[in-house]
Parts: C-alpha cells; structure tokens; sequence
C-alpha cells in the first residue's frame, strides 16, 4: 500500500463511524521501490490528498525526508518538492501492517502490500 | 505510444483466473477486448496516459496492467477476491509494473473518500444474474461518484436502453463507441455449449457536458 492510497482510504462504512480518518498505520515491513518521477502528474495529485496525513504517514514509516510542513506556492514549478512528494505517495510501500480505525479501533490487515478493507455483513 | 496489436500481445501472456468464481461472475476480459477499449480511451479521449485510473472489479487485473503499459499516471485495481488477487500480483511481477490493490467489496468500501478522486474509472463489471441483478448499475453508480472525467465500461447490448437512461440519470453523457462480441467460453459447468457468444456494448459515460 504506497500513501497515494492511506491518504485516500477510510472506514466511515463501518456501522457508528462517523468519519473514519485517516487510519492509523502500523507497519512490520515496509519497502522502497523506485518509480520513474513524473512531475506533471505529482502537480496534478497533491491538490488530491490531504498533505498533512501524508506527512504524519510519512513521518512515523521515517520517510518525511524534507517535505515542508506546508504545500509551498507555485508547486508546478518546485520540482524538489515535487521530487520529494512522488517519493512519499508512490515509492514508499507498506508490505505488511495494520489499518487501525481511529474511532473503532477495528484492525484492516495488509498483507503483500494490499489493505483488506472486506467487512462482515454485521459491519455495515 | 504502443500500437493497438502489441498491447493485445502483451495483454495475451497474463495469466486469468484457475477457478472462475460463478458467484462473483468471474469471466475474464479478453486481451482482444480489453486492448480495444484502453487504445481508445488513450487515442481518441486522452484518458489514460498521466491519469489517476480506477479499475473497479479487477479481476486478473486486465485492464489494471493495460492501463499502466499505455502511461497511466496511478492505476488503483479494486476486487474482492483473494484468488483473482494473487493472479493479478503474479501478473504484475511477470510484467514488471506496479499498481495498488485494495482488497474490497466495491460497493460497500467507495466512495468513501474517493469521490472525484479519479480522472478515468476503466470496468468491465459483472453483468448481474438472477441472485445480483442490478449489480452493473450499482458499479456505474459507484463509477459515476469516483470519477471527475470519463467511464469506460461494458454493458449487455440487450440492456441498452436501460443502462443509457441509469447513466443519464446520474448525469452521465453516454456514447456507445462499439458493439462488441463477447466470447465467453464454456468456463461452468452449467453451460452446454462450447463458448457462448454474447452481444456486449463498450460505452464510454463523460461526467463532463462535452461528451
């Protein structure tokens, strides 16, 4: 699970969660992988996602490198930052770990890289 | 870009489902198939080259990996089945390309956060039996929330008028861009003949007025 998807993912369709975000993250391995840098798409996405989750994930898998506490103006243009999102959202990958429901504490387990989100019929 | 018959070949060597799944209408989508309508998107709309892609019901991840072969920015590949899962993992690592998986009930997990999340949602979802009827308009539905641009999906041309009226009941611009012939082979038992020929639409729906 790279944090392009963390950043996107809740458990608000848990019965008597009211938002559901953003999961928790504990991670057991995590991997790195090189993926070509594409700095028009990068520019496309962060207005997406929320960038201070993205930090707090970034942070705590000791991957924040040196993203600025805030998204600085003229980002189209700001290829080190650009650089250095890309490296957060789609090189770092959690292999194996746990979602954990902020509200819930109901527990999604990642295994091969892929979050289980499937929930029982009582769940919903 | 790479051309339409050397993405039907690369498509051709992934692997489809060992035990097809009856419950989950697992029929895998054809290279043949699923090379046309990706080269479309890409060619005729620009929908898949730097975009943010969706792949909802994954399968074996078809559509997942053709997406990412013609440029795709992200692909997310959502599927509920671990089975059709593994394979699409293996798929990935015998191409060497990477996209992300969730592991989930399509229906119950999205929107979720992911409303507009996406520019193109690519689908060829389950056609509903007797037991899930209206399972394909419950994917449009979903399709329609996820996505700020375009849809690309596959309908039973015997569904036609229904589904074009679904879409523009969700504010959707629908065009058949093909009739399609989907040759499903005889992958139940139930099923007395060899392959079974069915008539498909390939439609695309624009969130957008300019369609």
């Amino acid at each position: 699970m790279k944090l392009l998807t963390h950043n996107m993912l809740s458990s608000k369709s848990l019965k008597g969660v009211v938002v559901g975000y953003p999961l928790k993250i504990e991670a057991y391995d995590v991997k790195v992988t090189e993926v070509e840098f594409n700095p028009e798409f990068i520019a496309k996405v962060i207005p997406k996602i929320d960038y201070s989750v993205l930090i707090r994930a970034a942070e705590y898998l000791g991957h924040v490198g040196k993203l600025p506490g805030h998204v600085p103006e003229n980002v189209e243009k700001n290829t080190d930052f650009l650089k250095e999102v890309h490296h957060a959202l789609l090189e770092v990958e959690v292999v194996k770990g746990d979602l954990v429901c902020p509200e819930s504490g109901r527990r999604f387990p990642i295994t091969d890289g892929i979050p289980n989100m499937l929930l029982n019929e009582d769940e919903v | 870009m790479m051309k339409i018959k050397q993405l039907e070949q690369e498509l051709q060597q992934l692997s489809t489902f060992d035990q097809p799944n009856i419950l989950l209408e697992q029929y895998a989508t054809s290279p043949h198939i699923a090379s046309r309508m990706l080269y479309v998107a890409q060619n005729q709309y620009e929908d898949i080259q730097d975009c943010l892609v969706a792949d909802l019901g994954a399968g074996c991840g078809v559509l997942s990996i053709g997406a990412l072969m013609l440029g795709a920015g992200h692909v997310t590949a959502f599927e509920i089945d671990q089975n059709a899962i593994d394979t699409i993992l293996e798929n990935c690592e015998d191409e060497e390309v990477a996209l992300d998986i969730i592991n989930c009930d399509v229906i119950k997990l999205l929107p979720g956060r992911f409303e507009k999340h996406f520019d193109t949602v690519v689908m060829n979802p389950p056609f509903g039996t007797k037991h899930n009827a209206g399972i394909d308009m419950k994917f449009l539905e979903i399709a329609a929330a996820i996505s700020n641009n375009a849809i690309y999906s596959l309908h039973k041309t015997s569904t036609r008028a229904h589904v074009l009226k679904k879409g523009e009941q969700l504010g959707l611009h629908a065009k058949v861009l093909a009739e399609l012939r989907y040759d499903l082979p005889s992958t139940y038992k139930f099923h007395k003949k060899k392959s079974v020929d069915i008539e498909v639409d390939f439609i695309r729906f624009s969130t957008k007025k300019e369609s």
